[in-house]
């Protein structure tokens, strides 16, 4: 089985650390849930939690742009893999959303978890359809 | 932990060919129904705020969790490492589908109703005796969740589409293989820590 990886697929080395920035928006992302779920039933100061939000939705951003100026890439597979993990993240964020909004959760702290759900939503779909498509041949 | 990509065992006598990969769905259709079902279930247990559901589902959703992490990490791992390259890619096309579906359900049952579960028993409470062995656990349970999605699950659909082509990259799944075994060994060890603090909270 073992053979010399197809010549069409991307020069792995001249990617973009798409799949580095990815597991730090995760590790963001879990730690600011980590940080206000610590503070309950009190309400943690927003200030580190807004901190930690926006620099997972930059680097989220980052790689989003990052991914639109790669060159030949197999787009078919990414978005093949990045809409049925999309479905299916939506729907476990959906029910944090759900078991958050059932506890009483209100105001700011519902719209800061609201916000790391929808990073949390984009981005492992994201990271799991690059994961898959960077060892694919380019489409065309 | 093993080396999976190190060399397999000799080929029997009269094997030749490369290997035959065989027919696979990334995804196993048909237990879709059972998934929904588990997760229709939780959003009922959630909702009715039934204390026996939400414990059933943790502790079914964690000792799972827990079991096949350990299980996987520290005894499937080393075996499959042992296997011949056919045997390997035989037993992954059974396997790594089967923990697509299997993994995402175990992990939000349990986190799911753990939650809830806490915060009915009042544990999430900051003036809770055992409240700081409550916030490791969601430390400990946190970094399993980014090695569990940012390394691990990426790279069994790797394994996966890699072998749906025609020519599959031996190299590219045995390195991926590699990454799957020691990032399920690694998980499998924190959750020993998980089975001390949840003891702990269970007695407290």
């Amino acid at each position: 089985m073992t053979s010399p990886m197809a010549s069409s697929t991307p020069d792995q080395a001249t990617l973009p650390p798409i799949s580095e920035v990815a597991v730090g928006v995760i590790a963001l992302v879990v730690a600011g849930g980590i940080y206000l779920a610590s503070y309950l039933p009190r309400r943690a100061p927003l200030g580190p939690a807004f901190g930690i939000l926006a620099v997972a939705a930059a680097l989220l951003l980052w790689n989003v742009v990052s991914l639109s100026r790669l060159g030949p890439f197999a787009w078919g597979t990414f978005f093949l893999v990045g809409k049925w993990a999309f479905l299916a993240y939506l729907v476990i964020a959906g029910m944090l959303e759900y078991v958050f909004v059932l506890d009483h959760t209100r105001g700011s702290i519902l719209v800061v978890l609201t916000l790391m759900l929808a990073i949390f939503a984009v981005n492992i779909p994201l990271l799991l359809a690059f994961s898959v498509a960077r060892y694919q041949s380019p489409d065309g | 932990m093993v080396d999976v990509s190190a060399a397999a065992p000799p080929a029997p006598p009269g094997a030749m060919g490369p290997p035959v990969v065989p027919e696979f769905s990334i995804v196993p259709l048909r237990a879709l129904p059972l998934v929904v079902a588990v997760l229709v279930g939780l959003v009922v247990a959630i909702a009715a705020n039934s204390l026996w559901a939400l414990d059933w589902y943790h502790v079914v959703g964690g000792g799972l969790w827990t079991g096949i992490d350990l299980f996987v990490g520290l005894i499937i791992g080393p075996i499959i490492g042992r296997l011949s390259i056919q045997a390997r890619i035989e037993f992954t096309t059974r396997f790594m589908p089967k923990m697509v579906l299997l993994m995402p359900t175990l992990v939000t049952m349990t986190l799911a109703s753990g939650w809830q579960l806490a915060r009915h028993l009042g544990n999430l409470n900051a003036h809770y005796h055992n409240h700081w062995w409550l916030v490791t656990s969601f430390i400990v349970v946190g970094v399993m969740a980014v090695i569990a999605l940012g390394f691990l699950e990426p790279a069994n659909l790797g394994v996966l589409f890699e072998l749906k082509k025609p020519r599959p990259d031996g190299e590219l799944i045995g390195k991926l293989m590699r990454r799957f075994v020691y990032t399920a060994g690694i998980t499998g060890v924190m959750q020993v820590a998980t089975l001390v603090i949840m003891t702990k909270l269970a007695v407290a």
